[in-house]
């Protein structure tokens, strides 16, 4: 994990301070609400339904156990003992006094976090691939360059006040894990043949009100052009994109409008002109930051032992079978594995933790991986380096702690924004759809035999719970003050991305579940054996869906 | 009289900005001129210590990077303080068209916003009269809050990783 240095820690104390300054002057009724706003919303203070929330940064997903003891010690003195895990890899307070909110910095500053952009129109925290580094897939680690995009978005003098708000997200795999082609700028590192680093490079992706693909615009970046090139993509769009008009200030607009190709050609000739500048990463920045990423000291373990012990106590427990087979993941190293945390227990908003669970995960990374936690885009957390001997004292602890449903990845492992119960927002509420659809799908094998399956929800066209690229998505509409929900199939985030086509009129919340059953039945009718819903979508369309789902309602 | 912000201190500021549709004769203040306005007549506009040129978040700097050396004050409009045109423009005529004179930041600009201003390559700013108000902090605290920045910058022309290295 990135360790900070006396610069970093220097910038954070120093923007606590500033904050601080922001905040008095601003009770003192010397700034105004107008220019204050952008000043909080840049330090991750945002107003939602009840009250301020406070959005804190967990660059590309990795936080320490100690970070995670502070998080919780935060939430109980500042907020009502419990917080959110984002779908951008980021944690958020519900409940933070808008006076406090320095106080909460500086604790924060104490264990190298801070909220410096996680909110507003500027760059935003950049994500990536939950399984960085751990995964055989990799063709190279993401997570040197996001700490290098980190530090140069942070305080960006030219990029404080873009038309909209702006996504970066970089991926290292063949699969794409980090959802590349759905933010404004999307990164696969890759090598060409010469085995040289670079990234291919996509703008204009996005979901809310008008979702897009990102489109590739450099097929082959060499890696030290890296800053000098999105400097160019940024600054054609700070200057060029729409600020008329809130709803169509995204890059991914200026790109439609423009095309692809001229887009290209604009940042092409921005960045022949300040190509070889300082900016420039030298091999020494480059090696610097690979040096914090460098694989902990693993031990040298008979895998083949460890899996016959492992398939012994399955026998014995068929529970830990099961869970095992949804919530562990496979590793690069011999002997080890990744552990999905389940977030997402039937009856408690996806995403939220206590701050016991907080220190709980805490204990559990110390003990079982190096003291470490990632967090996923589907809102839970992943033990990244645990020993398979572990495995059944970690899921006997998990299970304690509530976080061994074992649905990763299945229907019920949905992805559900705050919607009409905590956002101002909202057309409709989620919480409450997410929960009946976890009691109605409450039979495991049948989840198993469904198998994967992307159910996202979003309470208004927002799209926060990400509806767009569930292979299922649930949107909630208001029609004359009524809240209805919308049904849209096909969608993903994952390589060959897609957005989701809306199935036909929308539904009322207490018909969800029903209308969601006859969905998966036409799967389980259709489907030719090994096809994911995906795929059977894919192949058939939303037409034998709708003939069917209309059909029996009229 | 008005005053303006420079370098760390609020000074008089004798300029008139003509309005960016401005036709006729300049009045015997020191002025800036629109950039339209000077395109059109710069041949006669030839005293640099007491015309500039202005430009609003919409236009273009490539406009007059021809005739950089011939001037000596520069200003930008903020017609808000959220509209972040005007720190591109500011770079690239500090960092691409290399002027040396004054870059002023006419508009709706913050106190806030200096440090970032600044390094963009500002040196001069029009603050409203409220903003200017210096009763309790000294403008220090706002141009230079930060004593460390990570990127390369109009006043900084190495990145951190950089100057790090040394
Ligand atoms: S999708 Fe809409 S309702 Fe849900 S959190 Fe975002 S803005 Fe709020």
């Amino acid at each position: 994990m990135y360790i900070y240095d006396l610069h970093d820690k220097t910038l954070i104390g120093e923007r606590v301070a500033q904050y601080r300054r922001q905040t008095d002057d601003y009770l003192a009724g010397k700034i105004s609400d107008g220019v204050f706003l952008p000043l909080r919303l840049q330090n991750g203070l945002y107003i939602q339904r009840h009250a301020p929330m406070l959005r804190i940064n967990i660059p590309y997903g990795m936080v320490s156990a100690t970070q995670l003891r502070t998080l919780a010690h935060i939430t109980r003195k500042y907020d009502k003992g419990y917080a959110h895990f984002t779908t951008r890899q980021n944690i958020q307070l519900n409940w933070p006094q808008l006076e406090e909110v320095p106080d909460i910095l500086a604790e924060l500053a104490a264990v190298d976090m801070q909220s410096i952009q996680s909110s507003g129109s500027c760059i935003r925290n950049v994500t990536s691939d939950e399984f960085a580094g751990i995964n055989a897939d990799e063709i190279e680690d993401p997570r040197p360059w996001c700490e290098i995009i980190r530090q140069w978005s942070t305080l960006h003098p030219e990029f404080a006040f873009l038309p909209r708000k702006f996504k970066i997200a970089v991926t290292g795999a063949a699969s794409d894990r980090a959802a590349i082609q759905v933010h404004d700028i999307g990164l696969q590192v890759l090598k060409n043949a010469n085995d040289e680093i670079g990234f291919k490079v996509l703008v204009g992706g996005g979901l809310g009100r008008s979702p897009a693909i990102g489109q590739v615009i450099k097929d082959f970046l060499p890696a030290k052009h890296l800053l000098t090139y999105l400097e160019a993509i940024l600054r054609v769009y700070n200057r060029y994109g729409r600020r008329d008009n809130k709803y169509k200030a995204r890059i991914k607009i200026l790109v439609k409008a423009w095309t692809a190709e001229v887009f290209a050609e604009k940042v092409e000739k921005e960045w022949q002109q300040e190509i070889g500048s300082p900016s420039t990463l030298t091999d020494e920045v480059i090696k610097n930051a690979k040096a914090f990423f460098t694989s902990p000291t693993y031990e040298n373990l008979n895998a083949v032992s460890c899996e016959e012990n492992l398939q012994t106590f399955a026998a014995e427990n068929v529970a830990f079978g099961k869970w095992r087979d949804r919530n562990v993941v496979a590793h690069k190293v011999a002997g080890y594995c990744a552990v999905h945390l389940s977030l997402k227990p039937t009856g408690v908003a996806p995403g939220d933790v206590t701050d016991s669970q907080l220190e709980a995960i805490a204990d559990l990374a110390d003990r079982y991986s190096f003291s470490e936690v990632r967090v996923t885009h589907h809102q839970n957390l992943v033990l990244g380096d645990v020993k398979l001997s572990d495995l059944p004292e970690l899921w006997q602890a998990a299970k304690r702690q509530g976080f061994a449903t074992p649905s990763i990845g299945t229907l019920v492992d949905m992805i559900c924004c705050p919607g009409g119960d905590f956002c101002s927002l909202a057309n409709a509420k989620s919480i409450p759809v997410a929960e009946a659809i976890q009691r109605r799908f409450d039979d495991l094998d049948y989840l198993y035999d469904l198998g994967d399956i992307k159910l996202n929800i979003s309470g208004c066209m927002n799209a926060c719970g990400h509806h767009h690229v569930g292979n299922i998505g649930i949107l909630g509409v208001d029609k004359k003050g009524e809240e209805f929900y919308q049904i849209q199939l096909g969608g993903s985030a994952v390589d060959e991305a897609s957005l989701g086509k809306v199935l036909g009129p929308s539904f009322y919340a207490h018909e969800i579940p029903d209308v969601l059953e006859r969905i998966l039945n036409i799967y389980v009718e259709q489907r030719i054996e090994g096809e994911t819903f995906l795929d059977t979508h894919r192949r058939i369309g939303t037409g034998p869906f709708k003939e069917f789902i209309y059909a029996k309602a009229a | 009289m008005p005053k303006l912000l420079k370098g760390n201190s609020v000074i008089d500021n004798s300029w008139q900005v003509l309005a960016k549709d401005f036709t006729g004769a300049l009045p015997d203040t020191p002025c800036f001129v629109p950039l339209e306005y000077w395109l059109a007549n710069k041949e006669n506009l030839q005293t640099p210590e007491t015309i500039g040129v202005w430009l609003d978040s919409d236009q273009e700097p490539e406009e007059i990077a021809g005739d950089i050396e011939d001037l000596q004050y520069l200003a930008v409009n903020f017609p808000t303080f959220t509209d972040g045109r005007g720190f591109s423009i500011a770079r690239l005529i500090r960092d691409r068209y290399q002027f040396t004179g004054e870059l002023r930041a006419i508009g709706e600009i913050v106190r806030d916003q200096l440090f970032y201003l600044s390094r963009c390559g500002f040196d001069a700013f029009c603050l409203a009269p409220l903003e200017l108000d210096q009763e309790t902090r000294s403008f220090e605290d706002y141009l230079s809050p930060f004593s460390v920045t990570y990127q390369a910058s109009a006043n900084e022309p190495q990145p951190l990783f950089r100057r790090k290295q040394g």
